[in-house]
């Protein structure tokens, strides 16, 4: 049982490893691939990005519609459904912008991006690359994990944008929070450093969800059955990653 | 040749390096192929070309831009020069109309042939083919044979062929080895094979389904494990 125990841990030890030195090789080679490559990365910020814009703003709508809809009905209570915007704005910046558009981009450019890399290993396309004398690396990887981290602020920050405007929908124009109160209040009470803490996140949460993207489908089984596996892995781990880093950052930046 | 799972294409692998050994030394044209650099490696392998089992085209290219692939990646060559390049050696496999078609419209064949024309582009020295006749019809595995003699002959380049597939090994081969057990159990011209005296080359050139290579996987006592008792 304890050897069973220790057994896991080293391997998790051994796994941990090979991926910090994976994610190091990534970032060596960014520079290079952006400067030569850049049709590449600018393809898959289309293809990871804008294919998941659509996903990304039906969400951002309606957790702002909730948002706007939770806060006027607890702020009404102690006649304060004004700050209503205020209440919508802070958690759609800092909290739920970031993380709920790391777990839909785990979820959408995710798991496409580990499904293609695994499959293009399970149908020799990797190895083909290599005997071509083109390194798979540079040549899939890193464009992938690039695009991943372009994308992820962006998307967040549509998410966030349409948030607010959902909260508003709802506040404003359904329940009749005074519009010049919703926005005035929001803006008076928002830094500059609430911002940059959601901008923080949304980037530190692109570098997690990429890496762990590219790192699954790139070490993935070669098989149909592992290829499935490391696509359910991507969702899974990047959603426990983003959230404790989430609890991290948050307790770094308070 | 040799019997499934003796270890062809793994001995494929070992001499382009995509596996290293876990001893011994392997020699390509005077290199130990375990100690060269990255970068050695990588233009070790553009003087060779590969034809995998199943052709492993990228997907998202299509045929034209799959054989073009290494021309660009390793060339300087303009547009217009690719083009033609690349539909020489379309022509040359027979596909030159299917060049705007994407892989998955493909047949089996056509895709292997497609991969033999990107293996090609680079006018490597050595041609590796892996099982290169594995799931073709049998008017497919004709025009594969004969792509193989016909590059061989036209490119005057070393072909290495794996294959468990004694009758078109026999049509295309100089010279052959049967691999059985991580050794070389037999070698010779396909005809000299044919009377090799060792029983189990006998066995997988006549494809027999007992003899060395047994039928009968390991298994514990029939009457025992059936009747549930010691046979006496």
């Amino acid at each position: 049982m304890f050897r069973d125990i220790w057994a896991t841990f080293i391997g998790f030890l051994h796994t941990f490893g090979a991926m910090c030195l994976f994610f190091l090789r990534l970032l060596l080679y960014s520079p290079s691939v952006l400067y030569k490559r850049f049709s590449l990365v600018a393809y898959q910020v289309y293809n990871t990005g804008a294919l998941s814009i659509v996903i990304i703003m039906v969400c951002g709508l309606f957790v702002g519609g909730v948002l706007g809809l939770q806060a006027y009905s607890n702020l009404e209570r102690f006649n304060a459904e004004d700050t209503t915007g205020i209440f919508a704005g802070f958690a759609l910046i800092k909290e739920i912008g970031p993380v709920i558009t790391a777990l839909l981009f785990a979820g959408r450019a995710g798991t496409a991006l580990a499904s293609e890399i695994g499959l293009m290993k399970a149908t020799d396309q990797l190895s083909a690359m290599e005997m071509m004398a083109v390194d798979p690396l540079r040549y899939v990887a890193v464009p992938r994990f690039l695009g991943g981290v372009i994308s992820m602020p962006l998307l967040t920050a549509i998410f966030t944008t349409i948030g607010l405007l959902g909260a508003h929908l709802v506040a404003v124009e359904l329940l009749g929070v005074d519009v010049g109160a919703y926005w005035q209040q929001l803006q008076s009470a928002l830094d500059m450093e609430d911002v940059w803490e959601g901008i923080i996140k949304s980037v530190v949460f692109g570098f997690i969800a990429s890496l762990l993207a590219v790192w699954e489908g790139y070490n993935s089984v070669p098989t149909a059955e592992g290829v499935g596996r490391a696509t359910t892995r991507t969702v899974v781990i990047t959603a426990i990653a983003v959230l404790v880093f989430d609890f991290m950052i948050t307790a770094w930046i308070l | 040749m040799g019997p499934s799972g003796t270890g062809k294409t793994t001995l494929l692998q070992l001499i382009t390096r995509q596996l290293s050994p876990d001893r011994g030394q392997i020699i390509v044209a005077g290199d130990d192929v375990a100690s060269l650099s990255i970068s050695e490696l990588y233009k070790m392998r553009q003087r060779f070309g590969m034809l995998f089992q199943n052709g492993a085209l990228l997907t998202d290219m299509s045929v034209f831009e799959n054989v073009a692939f290494p021309l660009r990646e390793h060339t300087k060559l303009g547009e217009s020069l690719i083009r033609n390049v690349v539909l020489m050696k379309l022509h040359a496999v027979g596909l030159r109309g299917a060049a705007y078609m994407m892989p998955a419209q493909l047949s089996g064949g056509m895709a292997r042939r497609v991969a033999l024309a990107r293996a090609i582009v680079m006018d490597p020295a050595v041609l590796i083919y892996d099982e290169p006749f594995v799931g073709l019809d049998p008017i497919s595995m004709g025009v594969i044979g004969k792509l193989i003699q016909q590059m061989n002959d036209a490119l005057g380049i070393t072909s290495i062929v794996v294959s468990h597939d004694v009758r078109e090994i026999a049509e295309v081969a100089d010279y052959s080895y049967v691999i059985a057990d991580g050794h070389v159990a037999a070698s010779g011209r396909p005809d000299e094979l044919r009377d090799e005296p060792s029983e189990l080359v006998r066995q997988f050139m006549l494809g027999l389904a007992d003899g060395p290579v047994a039928f009968h996987y390991d298994a514990p006592d029939y009457e025992e494990q059936l009747l549930g008792k010691k046979p006496d």
